[in-house]
């Protein structure tokens, strides 16, 4: 944070934007593995969640504008209780039936929004970013003479909310919560059979993946200043959000970090050199070499680097 | 208050109109060790799924330690004491041996300690003969050792009611005298034992008494001798 500040006036904004979309990726990865990853439901809805947390944005903004903070907490209550109601409609379904009713429910929200004019519909809707509040300024201004600008505040507001994702990831994997879903994604009859709470489980880990992703969908608004349905439910947001755990390894909390990394440079860099166009097919080359070549990801790879030198 | 530790009535089980089960009536006494036989696709694993709750009955109800369980979900019927293993070895594959075994002592169990959860474990390891490869993956086990993964990992649960679901298929004369030797162990401390097998040698030994599932009815219920003597037995299990 304190390198986001004092680098302020040096670096290109561009710099800030490529950052802030690797923060965001890091976070959605991160939400996701705690249902896809240590649960083993694969969720392709992620998009569907993020937009929920962009769209609270906008309708608070239009409505009651207030700090952006309490927008990422309303937008992680909304998309929270939507993750729990989609986990009691659809967790008795497993395996694949699970992931089509996690797409069909992205498809279902987007059809909302683009019939919904209030928040601009299928043309989408321009948002004008409220000022940083004078506190908040005030403290930066502790470190930068000149303040910072708004592209910089999300910054600094990302890297808290990664800070946040990946630490709740942390405990839920370390905790009974995530030994429980352990147990479900490796045989969930025998865990029911072993005195595992399945579905309780399984809708605290949607809940809590849905929030997170409605937080990363909170900033967005502010970050873009004009959303439409089809950049908010955009395909790359459901993609980048498996590809990334899968590509680091989705048995610990570090292998979406790694992945989101990795593959979020990956883009950035091609999208600058080459083209944009570029974006989502080494997402696709990458997963295609990760699935077969090292299915466990970077973090399988390390694990085994580091049994063999022992 | 009646002595069963189990109690079904009833319990009926039809999938798309075929009938798997058919009103069966069931009852298990505290401490007791009872066979259930019959040819294959009779309805036994139906019925170990209607007792444990991974499937729902129909019709009929299950008392179980005095509560009537019918409605309640596996884990809590788990938690409450009822065990089962699997007749094809369910194992975490994602865990190490002890992590197995270390899922019930801390879910049906609810030991908080990660010290105790682990001293636990090793105390079952050691006393189904796994203790020796508790960091190890199962994936490398035999088929003998899975089952006995099966076992420990039912043993865990610290259950009043253990159902065994064919543990000693495919395994030798001796490896099959080591698991009766275990289940009279685990009897002997009163955990009631339904024992679901094939090798009629081992349900001879083992079973105070004996039912009989064919076709999904319950066409007998006694004492060992009794039941292989009854015609209709002889008939499912010999032919006409």
């Amino acid at each position: 944070m304190a390198a986001t500040v004092l680098l302020g006036p040096y670096v290109s904004e561009y710099y800030y934007l490529a950052t802030y979309t690797i923060l965001q990726f890091i976070v959605l990865g991160t939400a996701w593995n705690i249902l896809g990853g240590y649960g083993g439901y694969v969720n392709f809805g992620t998009a569907g969640f993020f937009a929920i947390g962009c769209y609270t944005t906008i309708v608070l903004n239009k409505i009651f504008p207030m700090p952006l903070f309490f927008e990422m907490l309303a937008a992680a209550v909304t998309a929270g209780l939507v993750g729990l109601g989609t986990g009691y409609l659809t967790l008795r379904l497993r395996g694949v039936f699970f992931s089509i009713a996690t797409l069909a429910l992205a498809i279902v929200l987007q059809t909302l929004v683009v019939n919904w004019s209030f928040v601009g519909g299928a043309r989408g809707v321009y948002v004008i970013r409220p000022p940083i509040s004078g506190v908040l300024m005030a403290f930066f201004g502790f470190f930068v003479p000149n303040g910072i600008s708004y592209v910089q505040f999300l910054v600094v507001l990302m890297v808290a909310l990664t800070m946040f994702a990946v630490l709740a990831a942390w405990a839920v994997e370390k905790s009974w919560i995530g030994i429980g879903l352990a147990a479900i994604r490796d045989d969930e009859s025998a865990a029911e059979t072993s005195g595992v709470p399945s579905l309780r489980l399984k809708l605290i880990a949607t809940t809590m993946s849905g929030a997170i992703m409605g937080m990363a969908g909170a900033p967005f608004p502010y970050y873009v200043t004009y959303v439409d349905p089809a950049t908010a439910f955009g395909l790359a947001i459901a993609v980048n959000s498996i590809a990334m755990p899968l590509v680091g390894g989705t048995a610990t909390w570090w292998g979406p970090v790694v992945g989101a990394i990795l593959l979020g440079s990956a883009q950035q860099i091609l999208t600058v050199t080459i083209s944009s166009a570029a974006n989502l097919f080494i997402v696709g080359v990458l997963l295609v070499v990760f699935l077969t070549a090292a299915p466990r990801g970077v973090v399988g790879i390390v694990r085994s680097w580091k049994r063999g030198r022992k | 208050m009646t002595a069963n530790i189990l109690d079904a009535t009833g319990i009926t089980k039809r999938f798309d109109g075929f009938a798997a089960l058919t009103s069966v009536d069931f009852a298990l006494l505290k401490g007791e060790r009872v066979g259930l036989i019959g040819p294959n696709g009779s309805g036994k694993s139906t019925f170990v799924n209607c007792i444990t709750g991974i499937l729902a009955p129909d019709e009929g109800s299950i008392t179980f330690d005095a509560n009537d369980i019918t409605k309640t979900p596996a884990w809590l019927r788990a938690r409450r004491g009822l065990a089962r293993t699997y007749q094809i070895p369910r194992p975490f594959r994602g865990m190490t041996i002890q992590e197995n075994i270390e899922v019930p002592l801390r879910f049906a169990v609810g030991h908080k300690s990660a010290r105790v959860i682990s001293e636990a474990a090793q105390v079952i390891l050691d006393e189904v003969g796994l203790g020796e490869k508790a960091d190890l993956s199962p994936k490398g086990l035999t088929q003998v050792e899975l089952r006995k993964l099966e076992l420990g990992r039912a043993l865990a649960a610290r259950p009043k009611v253990l159902i065994a679901d064919e543990v000693m298929a495919g395994l030798s004369e001796s490896e099959v005298d080591e698991i009766l030797a275990l289940l009279n162990r685990l009897n002997a401390e009163g955990i009631s034992i339904l024992l679901i097998e094939h090798i009629m040698r081992a349900v001879m030994l083992f079973s105070q008494r004996i039912v009989v599932i064919v076709a999904g009815c319950k066409i007998a219920d006694g004492l060992p001798d009794d039941v292989m003597q009854q015609e209709e037995v002889e008939r499912a299990y010999l032919g006409e």
